[in-house]
């Protein structure tokens, strides 16, 4: 049995701490679960820790409620909101603002940047234009825009992909400018055409660094697209929190809050699993 | 057989950069001199210029403007110093990385912007939040680089030492820093960026005092466009002298390795 010959081998070979630590293939790897609970179960008393000091601080009320609600009050509010249905109705909206904007931004992001990287000549005529705009962050072009497009829907669309365009733009062109000139060398002596060149060696050699542009892309859309909401609007998560902060009520701000949190883990967790499937090839080689 | 030239390469190479954006002024010129649009927002780039003269003879555009830096440079060394010591203590210590870790990773996703709110609540509308604010905005980034820098040094490297018999703060101080260096610079760049960034959420949001923001912010509200496009270029040279100078320094700090990461 390859398990029995494996650890067999393992046992009787070279007996170093450095080769138990990591086993190739045993039949139950008790010290890898033991480390991943022990990491797991060390992840919980710093955070119980402060939300219970921060519980006492609430109940005793060594804190004004209105300046910081106690965990509890902030749990039940959420309930609240979530079971009014409140809190789904302004996530919904801000994550279909994100999609469109997002959805915008990457795919002139990476039009622009596949041209870049692959023509000289587009490169010469736009990276400069391209640069000079970039080094205005977001959020210093929403006066601007709010003064050309007022504050209505096109606002938010055009900052959010505004900020999707930028990082994915550059990584895109730096990708494509990143591919080592030995792969083509070797493709041409295969005889590829351009397309397949493309297709085959430059596209996926740039795959990486192009998806980490998409992944930038989409926390900066997400940050732009709250601050978009505090500013400007009237619905969506940013506009829960203004209102919430309006009628000093911190209880509706910190539930929203956490919900900012979590869409943006998420959306970050969605992409890193894809680029895990995508990218399967790339990982098996290791 | 004629040959087919593509106009776009008669242009001389170092002038090409420069097409689009003399298309585009021209363009907004003739918008403005033949009034294709009778909107305020055309104003025309001389007014602009002059806008600029006339608030920096009187001192206005520099008042902004140091009051803008003064708040960002408070903030960026406090939140970075915060950061390089949590991020020091997560990359050295598996018992702290594992207790602070994940708390740490959760409280990140949230969004800066959405801090304000609350900041504003705790510490009002002067400069003490925006200080704090821009604080955790250069925080975060450098946290997290400098525990990537001081996982990421190679096995090899610290073997190497304890051959050599070095103490643990050697170990740090001599073979541990300086391959983190520059991961830990990369994290000082960003959050040099991104304080930035928060400079002008936190003026947006937090409107009282002086600073480039509330120059917009003022500008939009009067329907002054002249003064938001200045406020506009201004932030812009505000970023390019920020990317420049820390590419720059990153290069003299960095000069063993002979070449620059993040130049943008």
């Amino acid at each position: 049995m390859s398990t029995t010959a494996s650890t067999l081998l393992l046992g009787d070979g070279v007996a170093s701490p450095a080769h138990t630590a990591k086993p190739a293939k045993p039949p139950f790897n008790w010290h890898a679960l033991r480390q991943k609970a022990s990491r797991w179960l060390l992840a919980w008393p710093v955070p119980l820790a402060v939300l219970l000091a921060w519980q006492l601080a609430a109940q005793y009320e060594l804190i004004p409620s209105q300046i910081l609600p106690s965990p509890l009050t902030v749990a039940a509010t959420f309930a609240d909101l979530f079971n009014t249905g409140e809190l789904q109705t302004h996530t919904l909206i801000s994550l279909q603002r994100v999609l469109w904007g997002f959805l915008t931004g990457a795919g002139l992001g990476i039009a622009l940047g596949v041209a870049m990287g692959l023509s000289p000549l587009a490169k010469d005529y736009l990276y400069p234009t391209f640069k000079t705009f970039a080094q205005v962050p977001s959020l210093g072009w929403l006066p601007l825009l709010m003064m050309l497009v007022g504050i209505d829907e096109a606002l938010k669309i055009i900052l959010i992909a505004k900020s999707a365009f930028v990082p994915i733009t550059l990584n895109t062109y730096k990708g494509l400018q990143g591919v080592p000139n030995s792969y083509i060398e070797v493709a041409k002596v295969y005889g590829f055409n351009r397309w397949q060149l493309l297709r085959r060696v430059v596209l996926p050699a740039a795959f990486p660094p192009i998806w980490n542009g998409v992944r930038y892309g989409l926390t900066h859309s997400w940050l732009a697209l709250v601050g978009v909401e505090l500013l400007a609007s009237s619905e969506g998560v940013g506009f829960l929190i203004v209102y919430g902060r309006q009628l000093y009520q911190l209880d509706v701000v910190l539930a929203a809050v956490i919900v900012v949190g979590g869409v943006g883990f998420a959306l970050d967790k969605i992409l890193a699993l894809i680029e895990h499937r995508l990218l399967r090839w790339r990982r098996e080689a290791f | 057989m004629t040959q087919f030239v593509n106009p776009l390469t008669l242009i001389p190479k170092p002038l090409r950069g420069w097409v689009i954006p003399v298309l585009l002024f021209t363009w907004w010129w003739a918008a403005y001199r033949f009034s294709w649009t009778d909107s305020e927002l055309f104003v025309p780039i001389s007014k602009v210029i002059d806008t600029g003269w006339r608030m920096s003879a009187s001192g206005e555009l520099w008042q902004s403007l140091g009051a803008s830096l003064y708040r960002m440079i408070t903030g960026f060394v406090l939140g970075s110093a915060a950061g390089l010591i949590v991020g020091t203590l997560l990359g050295v210590s598996r018992l702290f990385e594992s207790l602070v870790g994940p708390s740490f990773h959760t409280i990140k996703q949230v969004s800066l912007l959405a801090w304000i709110p609350l900041i504003s609540v705790w510490f009002g509308l002067g400069d003490p939040a925006k200080i704090a604010f821009l604080s955790l905005a250069a925080f975060f980034p450098v946290v997290l680089n400098t525990f990537e820098g001081i996982r990421s040094v190679s096995r090899d490297h610290i073997e190497v030492a304890r051959i050599f018999a070095y103490s643990p703060l050697q170990v740090f101080l001599k073979v541990v820093l300086p391959s983190a260096t520059p991961s830990i610079f990369t994290g000082i760049y960003l959050a040099l960026i991104y304080a930035w960034l928060a400079t002008l959420g936190a003026e947006y949001l937090l409107t009282s005092g002086l600073g480039i923001g509330n120059l917009l912010v003022d500008g939009r509200e009067h329907f002054w466009m002249d003064q938001v496009l200045l406020g506009v270029i201004v932030v812009g040279l505000v970023g390019f002298v920020l990317n420049w100078s820390a590419s720059k320094v990153e290069a003299r700090l960095l000069r063993w390795r002979g070449r620059s990461v993040a130049q943008f």
